[in-house]
């Protein structure tokens, strides 16, 4: 019998051809701004004028460090203003912990945009109910930022946002300069009060059956731990906010964003394709199932 | 990375068998592309030098068997900022582990003239049952180019690429015919972690375990198969859960269930 | 590549003139790679001569269990499919995307990659053939297109060949793309063993057509292409295994929480082996990288399987943790998730994971399992529509 030679894994000393598709552009941090303990924000410009960021609230770019790895980061700046790029980013782990570390004048990569958006165009004349759980409010700032922008195409602006402590809220600024605002509805809840909090205690989804919004005309764009969308889910519903007036943005593991490495999947999902905003009529059959 | 000085690697020996100790001899071509980047320094198993500290990464091969020895790796662990347990017996106790299946004292008493004098702990443990590990690196031998990977991840705060896979993976990967599969041979491939890149089974015999259990290691199951379809006795079973990594949980467990059945 | 209209004529290659037709895929600048036997299996490899092809060899394949055996004639195509597939040379399991570094204004791209090799895949199977276009869908008909994928499939020359025996482990007429040959290849084989040892030969595209026409070759018979089609009638009566199609999205979809799961588990080594065999899974992970001196970056990008933990790891942990999680993971994106995103069954049919599952673990009996079983599951929470 013949016997070839023991094959190996090869080990390819050049790159393949093209992988345009993946090679990030690069960006200058423009800003820095630390938001509490371990968040912080970034504000990315393109090295080169080719490149823009321009984006729909509630997609995502992949951000690489020179070597050391690229993740998922959505993107929590102004649709209006896509000269400059924003991500606040939770230090967790090893690629979000070095991010930390950048400087005014550091280069990273970005690819993307990436996925899906809440589709505010098509909730004009309603009520919107913002549901957001601590790094939950950065993908869901760009929406804030277009529903101010356009404040009179839309009924009642609600936004519910719960942090661990009051230390731990993101844009706290500008927190309480839409609190300021006659028609935007703000209400804020740390799970554990410290400090001279006067403000609600409790979880995030406790603010939803109080808050001022009509259910039927009402929709909701949710953005947290996936435990607490669970529930604030419930919530809405026992008000009466169904499935097909609720969005939420989910997170998987990523690699590509291009919808090829299937590591995002999601049952019949692919989140970076067909999310990561999903309305959960369309995801309510596996939302919540064991390790799915 | 933003150092000033160069990082201090030490390496650090304990008891080991001759596998390992080539093993580290055969990575020094590896350690020695390292040294541009980091100052190196040994210790034998014998010295019991240790200060000059801090280590920035302290490599520590071979398991704990004497009262001595797990008196310096807890001095090993305060001079180190990040520590490395190296090879099959620094993470699961080598081949010496078998004692942990007798009575180590018929042990000595069966291989030294006086016994009375041989200072051994009861088992021959993993330094992880001694002190905090940051990282396991597996394999009897290593494989150095994981090894230089560790270095090369902590250098540049990175998190290593070693897979905790199967070794079924890697065989695949490189296209190897499955020796189970293809020719009745028992491998250990699919309860075992990759990183000898399928060394074995590319050569047509099964996996003998030397990275130790896999992340999920269903050894009921595989053993069951040998039993069931390969026909393979009992006994025979055993012997091939112990092996280099016989003091690892999963496959010790495993090989404890073989242990009063009958060929 | 260039779709054609396959043409209605057949035509006919005698044997001893197939050498020819490696020749003229060489000449042609493609690297022919063929069935070989390595280490007793049936495996993908570079070849130059028709004799180093399996003469006179087939296998026997059951759940777990793969052994050659002696064909009693000289047939070069008298088997079924082995480990490998093509896509070990469409997608190679370990590629180099790019390579950069550092420099004063963040990083630049170094060393541009080179033109893909140009490969003459000669012995795929119907099934095969299916698998490539499965992975078609993904790489090359998204938003963004796989170059380098694009590029080798673009050249890749296709030899088909069908099927005149089945596998134990094979079911590819419960799922359509199998045992004939469909619309896809270059030229397409059907071998006739009875008199004259020859090959029916199809013509399915331009290059195709140029190709036969340097070869010695003549218009097949009505008898021999009645042959060839008995031949291909009769490996479809002989499909070891078969898939049960009707409602199975549906099945799995509604049993994502059924016990049954657990009991697969409990056999499931999760290993990975099925994944990696199979022609049309097509995951892959991305590994960045550094030298020792951090100057140089590179990024990597290694064939994965949803069978390893790290594969759905988000920053609060693994998403998949269970066995049983994985295993559904599998059977569910194959059978069911396929068909959502990109519109088909994401399984040929080709038994491989069967076969080389080193505990025998078989996706149509774990069906068939499911279907007898069939609860469903408690429904989700009552969801309110929207009024
Ligand atoms: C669509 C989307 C949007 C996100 N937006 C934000 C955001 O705005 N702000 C924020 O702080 N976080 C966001 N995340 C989560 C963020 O991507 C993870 O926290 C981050 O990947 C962790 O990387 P790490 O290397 O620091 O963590 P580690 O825990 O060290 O992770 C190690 C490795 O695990 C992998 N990993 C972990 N989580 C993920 C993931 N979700 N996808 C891919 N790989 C992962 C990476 O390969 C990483 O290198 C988002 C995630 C998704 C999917
Ligand atoms: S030979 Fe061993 S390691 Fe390779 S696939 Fe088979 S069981 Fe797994
Ligand atoms: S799932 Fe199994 S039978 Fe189906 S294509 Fe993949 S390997 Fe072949
Ligand atoms: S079965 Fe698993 S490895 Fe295969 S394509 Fe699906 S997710 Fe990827
Ligand atoms: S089904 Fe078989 S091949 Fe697949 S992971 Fe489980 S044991 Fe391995
Ligand atoms: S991130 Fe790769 S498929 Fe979605």
């Amino acid at each position: 019998m013949m016997q070839t030679a023991l094959r190996t894994l090869q080990r390819p000393s050049t790159p393949v051809y093209g992988s345009s598709a993946c090679k990030p552009y690069r960006c200058r941090v423009t800003r820095r701004v630390q938001e509490n303990d371990d968040t912080f924000t970034v504000e990315l410009t393109p090295v080169s004028a080719r490149q823009h960021g321009a984006f729909t609230p509630g997609q995502f770019n992949m951000l690489y460090i020179f070597g050391l790895g690229e993740i998922p980061i959505s993107i929590s700046g102004d649709p209006a203003d896509p000269d400059r790029l924003v991500h606040t980013t939770r230090a967790v782990g090893a690629v979000t912990r070095r991010m930390a570390t950048l400087h005014e004048g550091d280069v990273i990569g970005v690819r993307g945009p990436f996925g899906t958006h809440w589709p505010l165009e098509d909730l004009k004349g309603k009520d919107i109910v913002i549901v957001a759980g601590g790094i939950g409010l950065a993908p869901l700032r760009p929406a804030l930022y277009q529903l101010v922008a356009n404040r009179g195409d839309y009924e009642r602006v609600v936004l519910l946002y719960g942090a661990r402590t009051p230390e731990d809220m993101l844009y706290r600024a500008e927190l309480e300069r839409w609190r300021a605002r006659f028609d935007l509805e703000v209400y804020v809840t740390v799970d554990r009060a410290t400090g001279d909090w006067h403000g609600n205690v409790g979880l995030v989804t406790a603010l939803i059956p109080r808050a001022p919004f009509e259910p039927r005309n009402a929709a909701a764009l949710l953005c947290g731990p996936e435990v607490m969308m669970r529930y604030a889910v419930q919530a809405l519903q026992k008000r009466g906010v169904g499935a097909a007036q609720t969005w939420l943005s989910l997170e998987r593991n990523m690699k590509c964003g291009m919808a090829m490495c299937g590591h995002c999947q999601f049952g019949p999902h692919i989140v970076c394709r067909d999310g990561p905003v999903f309305r959960m009529d369309r995801i309510q059959r596996f939302f919540g199932r064991w390790e799915v | 990375m933003a150092t000033k000085r160069k990082p201090r690697l030490a390496v650090w020996k304990f008891a080991s068998c001759d596998g390992c100790q080539l093993s580290l001899l055969d990575c020094e071509d590896e350690l020695l592309a390292v040294t541009g980047q980091v100052e190196i320094a040994y210790f034998l198993e014998a010295s019991r030098a240790v200060l000059e500290g801090p280590y920035d990464v302290s490599l520590v091969e071979g398991s704990i068997t004497t009262p001595g020895d797990a008196e310096r790796i807890r001095e090993i662990r305060e001079a180190s900022k990040f520590l490395v347990a190296i090879g099959a017996c620094a993470t699961a106790g080598g081949i010496q582990a078998l004692r942990n299946f007798a009575d180590v004292r018929e042990f000595t008493a069966a291989v030294y003239a006086h016994p009375e004098y041989i200072d051994t702990l009861k088992r021959s443990s993993p330094i992880a049952e001694h002190v905090f590990v940051d990282f396991e690196l597996r394999g009897c031998p290593i494989n150095k180019y994981q090894l230089v990977e560790v270095i090369s991840a902590y250098l540049h705060g990175r998190k290593p690429n070693i897979p905790t896979y199967s070794v079924c993976m890697e065989c695949k990967l490189r296209g190897a015919p499955c020796v189970m599969v293809a020719a009745g041979i028992a491998c250990l491939g699919p309860v075992t972690q990759a990183g000898c890149q399928a060394l074995c089974p590319a050569y047509g015999r099964g996996c003998f375990g030397c990275y130790g259990p896999m992340e999920t290691p269903n050894t009921a199951a595989l053993t069951a198969w040998w039993r069931d379809q390969l026909g393979m006795a009992p006994a025979a079973i055993q012997r091939a859960l112990r092996t280099y990594n016989a003091g690892s949980e999963a496959f010790r467990k495993e090989s404890e269930a073989y242990e009063h059945a009958h060929d | 590549m260039t779709e054609h209209e396959p043409h209605d004529r057949l035509y006919v290659l005698d044997r001893t003139d197939l050498q020819q037709l490696f020749d003229a895929l060489r000449t042609r600048g493609y690297t022919v790679i063929a069935p070989q036997i390595e280490n007793n299996v049936i495996i993908y490899g570079a070849v130059d001569r028709v004799e180093e092809l399996p003469i006179g060899w087939t296998d026997v394949q059951a759940g777990g269990s793969y052994r050659l055996a002696r064909r009693g004639d000289d047939a070069l195509f008298g088997y079924t499919v082995g480990p490998h597939s093509w896509k070990r040379f469409l997608s190679p399991p370990l590629r180099m995307l790019w390579r950069a570094r550092k420099t004063a204004d963040g990083f630049e791209f170094i060393d541009d990659g080179s033109p893909p090799p140009r490969y003459a895949l000669v012995g795929v199977r119907a099934c095969e053939l299916a698998a490539i276009q499965r992975l078609d869908d993904i790489y090359t008909r998204g938003a963004v297109i796989d170059d380098d994928y694009q590029a080798r499939r673009g050249a890749a020359f296709i030899v088909a060949v069908n099927c005149g025996q089945a596998g134990a482990t094979c079911f590819c007429a419960s799922l359509g793309t199998g045992p004939s040959v469909g619309p896809g290849y270059d030229l397409a084989l059907t071998e006739l063993m009875e008199g004259e040892h020859r090959f029916v030969v199809a013509v399915g595209s331009e290059r195709g057509a140029e190709v036969l026409a340097e070869l010695p070759h003549r218009a097949a018979s009505e008898g021999e292409i009645e042959l060839a089609e008995a031949i291909v009638a009769q490996a479809a009566s002989q499909m070891g295994r078969t898939l049960e199609t009707a409602g199975l999205q549906e099945l799995l979809y509604r049993n994502v929480e059924h016990p049954y799961w657990d009991a697969v588990a409990e056999r499931c080594l999760t290993c990975g082996n099925c994944t990696l065999v199979c022609p049309t899974c097509f995951c892959f992970t991305i590994e960045d990288t550094t030298d020792l001196t951090g100057q140089i970056a590179e990024r990597w990008r290694r064939t994965d399987s949803c069978f390893s933990t790290a594969f759905s790891f988000i920053s609060s942990g693994s998403i998949r943790t269970s066995a049983k999680a994985r295993y559904r993971q599998w059977l569910t994106h194959k059978l069911a998730g396929w068909q959502d995103q990109f519109g088909n069954i994401g399984c040929v049919g080709c038994g491989r994971c069967i076969t080389w599952c080193p505990v025998g673990i078989d996706l149509t009996a774990e069906v068939a399992a499911l279907r007898a079983e069939d609860v469903g599951q408690p429904p989700a929470e009552p969801i309110l529509e929207m009024a």
